[in-house]
């Protein structure tokens, strides 16, 4: 009954912005249009019967060599709660590889800052007008997005020292 | 080898004294990364002025191994050993989140027999106690009660001999599978847990002798890094540290698994949003743990502990010695594992630290293609600038303590 709620409150007041639905093993989803995701969540969160009011995750999954690739290939997944109704609901939205930002919502919860942090970190997603989009899991000296799937996992991590300067680097011996 | 490079963190100073236009000067001070108060590598960079912390902001990533990355390059039932070793206070919550995760991928969640369910309840609030006991011992100890500290950790002591009895391993026990469980429990496992639900009430009484009423712990807890619920709502919390601010947000009532809707228990929800709060309310969930195991240990259902699933889960080892067909399952799931219908899905546990959830997405194939965890830890403490700027220097090690992070699933 919940999800029909759902279901007629999105649809009918977003249209064309619910992309699809998405139902697997029980959980109920919607693909959403990228531009239109924080209007739509920000709805559901402001909706006093609904009253999705709890972010509890913001992840992003990439698809890159898959056969779906094609439809997009970073998936941003928006988790949230309703306290009021126990209730969750799972938005999904697709972004292609040149395109890949999408509005932030760490205006709207608090712990949104640190999740998209995480997310930009890992998966390499910008988030526009997030106050401060840094590094928060890996080293300043790491380059690249190490969840994405053209980073290789047997990367060598920089090693570090408060007194490069005096080390002398000696080169690999080819006899050895 | 990398050649060595110069570390420099970009955006924050360390130690230096700052002179603002108004003329007022503020100190920038570096608690960690290596501070026993941190409960792991964590490094808070405070700017303060005198002793009141005017901004505080949160440095992670030191024990940053890359977990969710190494996932994605392991059989599914490979994976599990990692999970332990995120909150290595609760491997057993961070077990059952997993296997609950794959199950409901592979929709095997009805085959999963009674008896591993109860056991699953059972050792996950014996691993919430765990968690609680090292949380009130170090959260103790850091504000100067030292005693506490061997006091729990000598009852710790005996929730570890469980460990060991059901898995032979103290704290990474791996003990759940994907099914169900690794084994069934021994003979003596009846006997050790009761020998626990009848000593563990009186000890918990002795705690809250030594501090509930004690008046130097209630003086450096009571009113100290408060967060009212709206807040604790807009910082994501969960846990104690969100029932702390008087939100009843439990995961086991609020979307039950593994049996837990059959269990008669209470969640203990707090007033005031302090540290003192906090306390109380992790206090009060060892006692409902202790009456969910009481539950579970008389209630047990006889059977089969893992499930009966050709092609996913081990065959029985009495069968894999004797008959053809089963150790061709056998080797076939141990070399190649088992694949995964393409979809994915988001599933929470209420672990020690709070809201714990995988999500799992699978393509198709026998790795997955991304696992996710919905780090409590994490998002907790990004929540710790509200609680203690305008407060003492002092008290942020009050708060540090009281929202009871693990730093090793922070920084996966």
């Amino acid at each position: 009954m919940m999800e029909d709620k759902i279901r007629t409150f999105l649809t009918g007041r977003f249209g064309d912005k619910i992309l699809s639905e998405y139902s697997h093993r029980g959980q109920l989803s919607f693909y959403v249009q990228a531009q239109a995701v924080r209007e739509v969540i920000l709805a559901l969160k402001a909706d006093s019967e609904l009253k999705f009011d709890f972010l509890t995750d913001i992840t992003a999954v990439d698809h890159q060599g898959q056969s779906w690739e094609k439809e997009g290939r970073f998936e941003i997944i928006y988790i949230l709660t309703s306290l009021k109704n126990t209730s969750r609901i799972i938005l999904r939205t697709k972004l292609q590889e040149d395109a890949a930002s999408i509005a932030t919502l760490s205006g709207d919860w608090g712990c949104a800052n640190w999740l998209e942090r995480e997310v930009w970190d890992l998966m390499g997603i910008k988030f526009e007008g997030h106050p401060d989009l840094t590094k928060i899991l890996t080293v300043e000296e790491l380059e690249g997005h190490p969840l994405r799937k053209d980073f290789g996992i047997t990367y060598e991590m920089p090693q570090f020292s408060h007194n490069s300067s005096d080390i002398e680097v000696v080169p690999d011996n080819p006899h050895h | 080898m990398n050649s060595p490079v110069e570390h420099k963190p970009s955006n924050v100073e360390f130690s230096d004294v700052v002179t603002h236009d108004s003329g007022r000067k503020t100190m920038t001070l570096n608690m960690g990364p290596q501070h026993p108060s941190t409960h792991g590598v964590l490094r808070l960079v405070l700017e303060l002025d005198g002793e009141t912390v005017v901004s505080c902001r949160p440095e992670i990533g030191y024990l940053h191994t890359g977990i969710e990355k190494t996932l994605e390059s392991k059989l599914y039932y490979k994976a599990l050993p990692m999970t332990d070793r995120m909150d290595y206070m609760s491997p057993m919550s961070n077990n059952l989140g997993y296997c609950l995760a794959v199950e409901k991928l592979l929709d095997i969640e009805d085959a999963i027999p009674a008896r591993a369910k109860w056991i699953r309840v059972l050792m996950s609030e014996l691993t919430r106690i765990n968690s609680h006991l090292v949380w009130l011992g170090t959260h103790a100890i850091d504000l100067g009660a030292m005693s506490m500290f061997l006091y729990t950790f000598r009852d710790r002591e005996t929730l570890l001999d469980i460990y060991e009895l059901v898995s032979g391993q103290r704290m990474m026990s791996s003990y759940f599978r994907i099914g169900g469980l690794m084994m069934d429990v021994p003979k003596d496992f009846d006997k050790s847990i009761r020998r626990i639900l009848k000593n563990l009430p009186d000890r918990i009484d002795e705690y809250e002798d030594l501090l509930t009423n004690n008046r130097i712990w209630q003086m450096r807890t009571i009113g100290v890094a408060k967060i009212s619920a709206e807040n604790a709502i807009d910082g994501g919390l969960t846990g104690a540290s969100l029932r702390g601010s008087g939100v009843k947000y439990d995961v086991r009532k609020a979307f039950p698994y593994s049996d837990y809707d059959k269990f008669d228990f209470q969640v203990p929800v707090g007033v005031h949003g302090d540290v003192f709060s906090r306390y109380q309310v992790r206090v009060y969930e060892m006692r409902e743990s202790l009456k969910i195991m009481g539950q579970a240990l008389d209630g047990l259902p006889e059977g089969p502990y893992i499930a009966h699933v050709p092609g996913v889960i081990l065959p029985p080892k009495p069968d894999v010695l004797s008959k053809m067909e089963s150790l061709i399952y056998h080797f076939k799931i141990i070399t190649d594992g088992f694949k995964v219908p393409r979809g994915s899905v988001y599933v929470p546990i209420e672990s020690g630290k709070g809201e714990i959830g995988f999500y799992i997405d699978s393509d198709g194939t026998n790795v997955p293609n991304r696992v996710r965890v919905r780090p409590p830890s994490f998002v907790n403490l990004s929540a710790l600038p509200k609680m203690v700027e305008g407060s003492l220097v002092s008290d942020v090690v009050a708060a540090i303590g009281s929202i009871d992070i693990v730093l090793g699933e922070i920084d996966r």
